[in-house]
């Protein structure tokens, strides 16, 4: 064990012990509230009003700075999702099998307005609200994935073995990852290739840029609380017999 | 730009800010349902001790 620090591991006991997992959260809520709230004025400011309209697509553009930040999201959250699920389903650990299920309905979220703000802006620019192409379709098969690892987890009632059977369902369904991200690249589609992470140089202003990325910091920081909210939640409800719940209880009143 | 040049997006309102609508209100929602269930739980569950100690 000397290979490992001692605060380094007396940190991850810490992370990995309920009572202070749910009072370091209860602390952190406000500043990452105020995050939060700063980095989606600063975005929707510059992203609404400041950044110049588009020279093709007029004002429908800034549909991208919700679209865009929440596509990203939607995949990030997925990955995440899958690591925590490999980490409780390797060390068993409560808290990463809490945090995969809390991050399930935060992820559908995102997946849902990417999908419904890319239809939105599908009708003016494409002229339709919908097609088939690789994209819009692996992106909604991400959205399913979501909606069957929560529906997966409220059926089984043992929680552990519930977290067991959402997170190799999470880790199968990873290969969609990739599928979604080069899907511009490998198919010919109607959805546009990527504008900002491309490796040479965005094709994008850095008027219009930068609030897109301060909107995608402020989604990062959205995951955070929601997730941690939710979190607070489930491992309430499974630890509802232990002593520090119902020592909690008793100061509360 | 006056405000009523900014609302009306260039003629794309509509979908400009139906997007942003949907995205707040389900981003709002998401963390609600989280805070209500909690409460309710901690309710609950207060009630349950409460007859278990009387």
């Amino acid at each position: 064990m000397a290979l490992i620090p001692a605060p380094v591991v007396r940190f991850y006991h810490r992370m990995a012990s309920p009572p202070h997992f749910y009072a370091l959260t209860e602390k952190l809520m406000p500043w990452l509230v105020a995050i939060f709230v700063v980095l989606l004025a600063i975005g929707l400011y510059g992203g609404l009003y400041l950044a110049p309209p588009d020279y093709q697509q007029g004002d429908s553009y800034r549909i991208i700075y919700i679209h865009v930040p929440s596509a990203w999201m939607s995949l990030f959250i997925y990955v995440m999702m899958a690591v925590a699920g490999a980490i409780g389903l390797i060390w068993r650990i409560k808290l990463a099998e809490i945090v995969a299920i809390s991050s399930a309905s935060v992820g559908a979220s995102f997946t849902f307005i990417a999908l419904v703000t890319g239809s939105l802006w599908g009708k003016p620019m494409w002229g339709t609200w919908w097609v088939w192409d690789a994209r819009l379709t692996s992106e909604l098969i991400l959205l399913f994935l979501y909606l069957g690892v929560i529906g997966l987890y409220n059926a089984i009632d043992d929680k552990r073995t519930a977290s067991k059977a959402v997170a190799i369902l999470a880790l199968v369904g990873v290969v969609n990852i990739p599928v979604i991200h080069y899907s511009v690249e490998w198919w010919n589609t109607l959805h546009q290739g990527p504008t900002v992470t491309k490796m040479d140089k965005p094709s994008i202003h850095v008027s219009m840029l930068v609030p897109l990325l301060v909107m995608a910091a402020a989604f990062k920081f959205y995951y955070l609380i929601a997730m941690l909210k939710r979190a607070q939640l489930e491992l309430l409800q499974r630890e509802r017999t232990s002593a520090w719940v119902k020592k909690m209880l008793a100061e509360q009143q | 730009m006056d405000l009523q040049t900014f609302f009306a997006m260039g003629g794309y309102a509509f979908y400009v800010w139906t997007s942003y609508g949907i995205c707040c209100v389900v981003l709002v929602l998401n963390v609600v349902v989280s805070i209500r269930k909690r409460r309710q739980f901690l309710r609950q569950l207060a009630r349950k001790q409460a007859r278990q100690n009387s």
